[in-house]
């Protein structure tokens, strides 16, 4: 037997009323909503079908016809940085949910245990912070191979360290707050205490930082092609379009420059000013009007 | 202080040998060194050379092995270049901090007028116009930035213009076969110092704007105002003055981060520095190129949050350490 109960809603009242008054906020995700429909879409919106090539064409500038020029076997550009988008984006929404879960975890057991398992864990972190984490992402690319899974796995275990310390800060915070002690003297476990009175508290913080790790994501992976850990060809995502771009600065066909970097602008300042959008509406008091730093990279 | 510091650098040489012992062990799991001779097929000469480089041993006795010739000044050789390590090393680390001071002193300068102008401008066309830049400047990948520059700050102007040269260089930091003069050099320096330095400008002026709103809005502001300070005065000696503490802190800090951006940097500019050696030796498996490269970046790091945390004693004293 079932009983219905109305849904608990952790977000806070008002809380939409908040993030649709941020113009910029409501204005990014209304460009991820149609970046993601056609790029997952792309089979429907594309102009052109996936790698149809034009040989006779060849790389032509933009035109009526090629919205975004063609590349050098005359595929259409705006087709291919489309389907590109696809592993992109999901590479980044992967390793932003991975890490952050990842982050999350270790960072609020760090932080409610404390005692010798807070110290392991703040060790760790400081090994993460001494290495440039763009040096150790290479280090580890050369030697899993660079495919997307070693590329979802090696930057998720290398994201995790920020949002770990942000959320053991919090949780060190909470641990003293009388509501926990309550929960413990009603008998509560740890765990209990954790994911039913901890973790509700961290949501704000949480979606935040999945917002700036799927920007940071992106950057890093298109980082990573440019300097040849990334995705490999024949497989394309926008940071190795961009890479393989990157030779033809001076010649008639630098257009192929512009519009993966564009992509990539687009959608990471989009990301961010979604990710500032959740911060003020969860935290009316934070509204500062600064653009969220990037992660570390 | 001095015991403060002494502790903190103390607390921080585990760190160092750990992180510099996994990436050993890492590098030497993932490249086989003999990888070259395997191709000869000689069994004999496999085992001499295994014998020779003391391949034999364990991991932990190879690693003694570096560190007590790191500690002793004997670097070793590389096994990309048979050269020796330690001028590698350091030639490397010569350019690159020549590439870091510049971008640290145009970042700082750069993000304090920004930042400043746009507090005392508050809410006006100009600020929001920078503070969209700033948004820009974060979401920008370096790379693509820096290549972006090279074809219209370098080489589109050249094809425009039909120069020979072009007006900004964007090979190397210095033109090959003269001597550097400080016109060559600042003509190589424009565009990496920008590349290195966009994402840092736009965090910096954020935070400088931040804090100098913090300082206009306070009492004594309202008081040095109300005695009749000149404005200008107002901004520099009274709010910037009390601004500037975090803003250190930030900067030092954040220089840290600077290393990760000079291996992008240094490979759009082809630049021989610290950024190169390192993605260099990566791909060629040289362990003994990347562990001293390790532990001078980890030291600089190290050393960069100590000094952030003195200087904001030194300029905040409430805050002070025992």
């Amino acid at each position: 037997m079932t009983v219905s109960t109305p849904a608990p809603t952790r977000a806070r009242p008002g809380f939409w009323r908040r993030f649709s008054r941020h113009r910029l906020a409501v204005l990014g995700a209304l460009t991820l909503v149609l970046l993601a429909i056609a790029c997952f879409g792309a089979a429907f919106v594309a102009p052109f079908p996936a790698d149809q090539q034009d040989l006779l064409l060849g790389p032509i500038p933009p035109s009526a016809q090629h919205w975004l020029g063609t590349d050098e076997l005359g595929r259409d550009y705006l087709s291919e940085i489309l389907y590109a988008g696809q592993l992109s984006l999901t590479l980044a929404i992967a390793i932003a949910l991975i890490s952050t879960a990842i982050g999350v975890f270790v960072g609020a057991v760090a932080g409610y245990m404390g005692g010798w398992i807070d110290d392991v864990f703040m060790r760790i972190t400081d090994l993460f912070l001494i290495v440039p984490a763009i040096a150790l992402l290479a280090l580890a690319l050369q030697g899993l191979g660079p495919s997307p899974v070693s590329i979802i796995i090696v930057l998720s275990l290398i994201g995790w360290t920020y949002i770990a310390r942000v959320v053991r800060g919090q949780v060190v915070s909470l641990r003293e707050r009388e509501f926990i002690d309550a929960a413990r003297v009603i008998g509560a476990t740890h765990r209990q205490v954790l994911t039913r009175h901890i973790l509700p508290n961290l949501s704000g913080v949480i979606a935040v930082n999945v917002a700036l790790a799927v920007a940071g994501a992106i950057i890093v992976e298109s980082t990573l092609s440019f300097l040849g850990f990334g995705v490999q060809p024949p497989q394309s995502s926008w940071g190795n379009m961009l890479s393989q771009a990157s030779g033809l600065i001076g010649t008639p066909k630098v257009y192929l420059l512009y519009f993966p970097g564009l992509f990539i602008l687009i959608t990471v300042l989009a990301v961010n000013f979604v990710g500032d959008g959740l911060r003020d509406a969860m935290d009316p008091r934070s509204g500062t009007g600064t653009p969220s730093r990037r992660r570390r990279t | 202080m001095l015991r403060f510091a002494v502790r903190r650098l103390l607390y921080s040489l585990p760190v160092l040998l750990v992180g510099s012992f996994l990436l050993f062990w890492a590098v030497r799991t993932v490249f086989d060194p003999l990888l070259k001779l395997r191709q000869v097929r000689d069994p004999e000469l496999i085992a001499r050379e295994t014998e020779r480089l003391g391949l034999n041993d364990g991991i932990f006795t190879q690693y003694w092995r570096w560190l007590s010739g790191f500690m002793s000044g004997d670097w070793g050789v590389s096994s990309r270049t048979s050269g020796s390590v330690r001028p590698m090393i350091g030639s490397a680390l010569t350019v690159t901090l020549e590439l870091l001071v510049w971008g640290v002193v145009f970042a700082t300068l750069a993000a304090v007028l920004i930042g400043v102008w746009s507090a005392v401008r508050q809410y006006s066309f100009s600020d929001h116009a920078l503070t969209g830049l700033a948004y820009v400047g974060l979401a920008l990948p370096a790379f693509w930035f820096g290549l972006i520059l090279i074809q219209f700050l370098a080489v589109w102007p050249q094809q425009a213009l039909g120069w020979d040269k072009p007006l900004f260089f964007f090979i190397g930091l210095s033109s090959p076969g003269q001597d550097p003069t400080f016109v060559d050099t600042a003509r190589h320096m424009v565009l990496p110092v920008l590349t290195l330095t966009v994402g840092l400008v736009a965090v910096w002026s954020r935070f400088t704007r931040a804090s100098m709103l913090d300082a206009l809005s306070s009492d004594y502001v309202r008081t040095a105002r109300a005695k009749g300070v000149p404005p200008r005065r107002v901004v520099v000696n009274h709010a910037l003055r009390n601004a500037w503490g975090p803003l250190v802190t930030v900067v030092a800090l954040d220089s840290a981060l600077l290393i990760g951006g000079l291996l992008v940097t240094e490979q759009v500019f082809s630049i021989p520095g610290m950024g190169r050696l390192f993605l260099d030796s990566l791909l060629a498996g040289d362990v003994f190129v990347l562990l001293p490269w390790m532990v001078i970046t980890g030291a600089a790091v190290i050393i960069l949050n100590l000094v952030a945390d003195i200087t904001y004693g030194v300029l905040d004293p409430r805050v002070r350490v025992a």
